[in-house]
């Protein structure tokens, strides 16, 4: 009941807010061009559906999924090896807290340069930005293992192996998740910069064309796409992080009955 | 009659820090030997050594009569905390070390879920830890040490973080689920109560370094109840473990947590 109740009120915030500005826009005859209501982007976003979740959202989908599996790979891949190997974490370690300061959309126009302006450009860059938070999390996650716990498998006769299957590998998964996550939104945001920074299809290069139009309502279809996007992508991690730790799922549902 | 376990001389230091020195002790097959003492003696030094997860730097650890220099998945070693895993159910989490030990899940599982019933748990074979009382969860710690090893059992303050009236309840179940299994243990405990109540022997732990523990033996008849606690013999036991470690708690020995 918590939950039909809290999408209720959902439901009601955002229709509340909704009115409010298109109230807004009404009254204080405000140019549509600088904010245009919400019935117009509702408008916008229909006429212009064909191209919008045709072309431009699956192009931009395309992008982001292509770019978010190989940071997973690879990303989960260098975590491992920095797990495994002394050398590696040594040797990689610094740049990995580096990373961590740079401004990454500065280095977006860098790949674009080495990557090219078509699909694989936009993907090296949704890496960029999706890459670093799932080697760190990863890896804090596997470094993060609790002392004791590992000392009580030690006492079993646990091999080197079976304390990274049963122990590190489980205890690591809620942070690779969080970091998951943050990549999920981040890969939409890495995927939009590629666009803007040259592309033919895409909605951040739709946005782009439209604000240099002053096509507002168009504009605002597109970023309410985007935005959608982002949360389906990070609502969807959420439910596999549901499905892989089940004892998330308990404790969910004994608070409810409490 | 055969010693489950024997200190030959063994001497052990942290850097320059001596924590064991020409350290001897036996316990008996099927002896219950509670060890108790000021906190930052070494207990705690003291079962890494017995469960393989240090070395002695001088003399010999003998489990069972035999010099063993590997001692890791020799020994079932209960922790403080219970260190269940939450992402384990109940029946996973007290199959672990049968799993360790190269045991089929199948197998293993349904050797646990036999043993449940006589643990009070058969209804919480699938739940998570946390949905288990505190005393609960240190029942399944103590089946999941005794799946490690049954022949040689460490308890480390297994009941400090259980309320009074749980603690005395699991007091008399551990009484009864040592005659019941036969197996030798050795407890860690800072409580002169549950020392005396349990154990065969009580040793008194003092100095820096300890060299020679000072045994005590517990000659109030078996089977022991709560209400044993009143005879005469365990008052005098408990004034006299309380003279030595107050006569021993000079300021010196109460230095840093080894």
């Amino acid at each position: 009941m918590g939950h039909w109740q809290r999408g209720v009120w959902f439901g009601f915030s955002i229709a509340l807010f909704l009115i409010a500005w298109e109230l807004a826009c009404r009254l204080l005859a405000i140019p549509p061009f600088i904010l245009p209501p919400p019935s117009a982007v509702a408008i916008a976003l229909w006429e212009l559906r064909e191209s919008l979740l045709g072309l431009h959202l699956w192009a931009t989908l395309k992008e982001v999924l292509i770019g978010l599996s190989i940071s997973i790979v690879f990303g989960i891949s260098l975590a491992f090896a920095m797990n495994a190997s002394r050398i590696v974490e040594r040797l990689v370690y610094p740049y990995i807290v580096i990373s961590q300061t740079i401004p990454i959309i500065a280095l977006s126009p860098v790949f674009i340069l080495w990557f090219g302006y078509d699909l694989s450009g936009k993907i090296a860059v949704t890496i960029l930005f999706t890459f670093f938070p799932i080697v760190v999390n990863t890896y804090d996650g596997l470094r993060s293992t609790d002392k004791d716990t590992l000392n009580l498998l030690k006492t079993m006769g646990a091999t080197r192996g079976q304390i990274f299957t049963k122990l590190q590998l489980p205890s690591s998964l809620p942070h690779f998740f969080s970091g998951l996550k943050v990549a999920a939104t981040y890969s939409v945001a890495g995927a939009t910069i590629g666009e803007w920074l040259g592309a033919s299809e895409g909605l951040g290069y739709f946005g782009r064309r439209a604000s240099g139009n002053f096509q507002a309502p168009a504009l605002f279809a597109s970023v309410l796409l985007l935005s959608v996007l982002g949360m389906t992508l990070f609502w969807l991690v959420g439910r596999v992080e549901r499905h892989f730790s089940p004892q998330v799922k308990v404790k969910k549902s004994s608070n409810l009955k409490n | 009659m055969r010693d489950q376990l024997a200190f030959a001389g063994v001497r052990f230091a942290y850097g320059d820090q001596p924590i064991l020195d020409n350290f001897d002790l036996t316990v008996a097959k099927g002896e219950f030997v509670s060890l108790i003492g000021p906190s930052g003696i070494g207990k705690s030094t003291l079962f890494q050594l017995i469960a393989g997860l240090l070395q002695p730097q001088q003399g010999e650890i003998l489990l069972g009569g035999e010099a063993m220099a590997n001692r890791l998945g020799q020994v079932g070693y209960m922790p403080q905390r219970d260190l269940l895993m939450p992402w384990r159910t109940i029946v996973e989490n007290a199959a672990l070390p049968l799993e360790i030990q190269g045991i089929s899940k199948k197998e293993a599982h349904a050797r646990v879920r036999s043993e449940l019933p006589q643990y009070g748990l058969e209804e919480w074979a699938d739940a998570y830890p946390a949905q288990l009382s505190g005393g609960m969860r240190q029942r399944v710690s103590f089946l999941r040490a005794l799946l490690s090893s049954s022949s040689m059992m460490l308890l480390d303050e297994p009941f400090s973080s259980l309320d009074g009236i749980t603690r005395m309840d699991m007091q008399e179940w551990l009484m009864a689920k040592w005659q019941e299994t036969g197996s030798t243990m050795l407890m860690i405990t800072h409580d002169i109560d549950e020392a005396i109540l349990l154990a065969d022997r009580v040793i008194v732990l003092t100095g820096k370094p300890i060299t020679k523990p000072i045994e005590l033996r517990v000659s109030i008849n078996r089977p022991r109840s709560l209400v044993s606690r009143n005879q005469p013999g365990f008052l005098a036991l408990r004034e006299e473990i309380w003279d030595l470690l107050r006569s021993h708690r000079s300021l010196p020995s109460l230095g840093r947590e080894a």
